[in-house]
């Protein structure tokens, strides 16, 4: 039997996904041949990579190889999530992104390993956080263009939302794996798939006239964005990393809440109808809830009951914060120049944002 | 089955220096009625700012609440 594959929806960027992407859409088993030399490959392209998360072919690459776990990304012979070549690879990529980010990142000072003051801690290094503010510019600046493009940019990951974090519920216990699934419960919607909170940001999409596809705005996307998915997918893939992947979580829920109000701004201010915004709507009450849950009932007691994990949760929170911070830099400096933040324009039928009429509706 | 055991008891947890977390199956009314919401879990506002009031929306920590007794002497916890 022959399997065959369609073609990815998007397009490889540089020698590494374009191998990898051709080996996908073929069986993998066989020779094998159509991966060989990738791990000698891929270890060339990380000896020469400067700078990991910029690397467009190194962090597509890493996407499309979490991306066998999570499904949707690519059509693919199931049999590639594990095979040898992709672990190895994936791995190898993963670990270094690991060491660029423990190297970049500052670490925050530690905490006494209490619920109490690793609750404190994680509030102060959030509210401190002074990185330059999206929120802020989409709720008084943006155009109806550039708040499409931030919803391009986000759909990356929030198409998944909340999946990440569920890799890190089986490799914890007790009190911090009851959090955990107290909060992911919420984010996927109770049990009703439509309140789901990826659901709600498809509902987003669609209303902007966007494709909910996860993966169809992955050619759109920078590197960088594709690093802070990757970078989730790192920390909770691999257990030795639950402290990182739980100070994710909280540090995204506490810088949640009160940017999702300025983000439901700009798109009111922008025209935009209760329909798009109800995702941000949605978010500043439960993510009031979540990062109080977070804070205490996930890091704290984390931090309580398995102690080695504290520096990780301290790392993973600032990592977050870190990387939601080049992001933010990122898009801020294309607008600010005039420039889009895409790396390729949408496609000519996506996005009307026709605020007018979705107003009037 | 009885129905205290159907029902686990409501919880509310003051959460230092922010909102009050309401865990179980609680109704929320006002003079207008009932206020209906849909999770389990729910943070209600104890600083005065929040915009959703009764919720809470974060903005406690904008403005500097603390729940901190402020008399020192009277800090046994
Ligand atoms: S307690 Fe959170 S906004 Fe008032």
């Amino acid at each position: 039997m022959q399997l065959s594959f369609p073609i990815a929806p998007f397009q490889a960027r540089g020698p590494l996904s374009s191998q990898l992407l051709t080996a996908l859409s073929l069986p993998a088993d066989g020779s094998g041949s159509s991966l060989g030399g990738f791990i000698v490959a891929t270890a060339e392209a990380l000896a020469q990579c400067q700078d990991i998360v910029n690397d467009d072919d190194l962090q597509l690459t890493l996407f499309l190889l979490y991306g066998l776990h999570y499904g949707d990304v690519v059509q693919s012979d199931a049999a590639w999530e594990w095979h040898p070549t992709t672990i190895v690879a994936r791995v190898a990529i993963e670990q270094a992104l690991e060491s660029t980010l423990r190297s970049t990142v500052p670490q925050p000072a530690l905490p006494a390993p209490s619920q109490d003051a690793v609750a404190r801690a994680l509030f102060s290094l959030t509210i401190d956080d002074q990185g330059p503010s999206l929120s802020r510019y989409l709720a008084r600046k943006a155009t109806a263009e550039q708040a499409v493009e931030f919803i391009v940019h986000r759909s990356i990951y929030t198409l998944k939302e909340a999946d990440p974090h569920s890799w890190a519920i089986p490799r914890l216990t007790g009190r911090a794996k009851a959090a955990l699934i107290e909060i992911q419960t919420d984010e996927y919607g109770g049990g009703h798939a439509e309140r789901m909170h990826s659901s709600l940001f498809a509902d987003t999409m669609r209303g902007l006239g966007l494709d909910t596809r996860f993966g169809g705005y992955v050619d759109q996307v920078p590197a960088l964005v594709l690093a802070s998915f990757n970078m989730m997918s790192l920390f909770g893939l691999n257990r030795r990393l639950r402290g990182a992947i739980v100070g994710h979580l909280a540090a995204f829920e506490m810088t949640s809440a009160i940017p999702s109000r300025l983000y439901g701004d700009g798109f009111r201010r922008l025209g935009f109808s209760e329909a798009i915004t109800r995702y941000f709507d949605e978010h500043i009450e439960a993510d009031a809830v979540h990062e109080q849950i977070a804070a205490r009932d996930l890091a704290g007691a984390l931090a309580e009951d398995d102690s080695l994990t504290l520096p990780d949760i301290m790392f993973g929170a600032a990592a977050c914060l870190a990387m939601d911070g080049w992001v933010a830099e990122a898009l801020l400096a294309s607008w600010q120049s005039g420039r889009s933040s895409l790396r390729v324009p949408l496609p000519e039928s996506a996005a009307r944002p026709l605020a007018g009429t979705a107003v009037a509706s | 089955m009885t129905p205290a055991a159907s029902h686990p008891p409501v919880t509310i947890t003051a959460c230092p220096d922010g909102p009050l977390l309401v865990r179980g199956d609680v109704e929320i009314t006002a003079p207008g009625g009932p206020i209906p919401h849909t999770r389990r879990t729910v943070a209600l506002c104890r600083c005065g700012v929040s915009m959703i009031k009764p919720f809470c929306d974060g903005t406690h920590k904008l403005v500097g609440f603390t729940t901190a007794p402020t008399d020192p002497a009277g800090s046994g916890s």
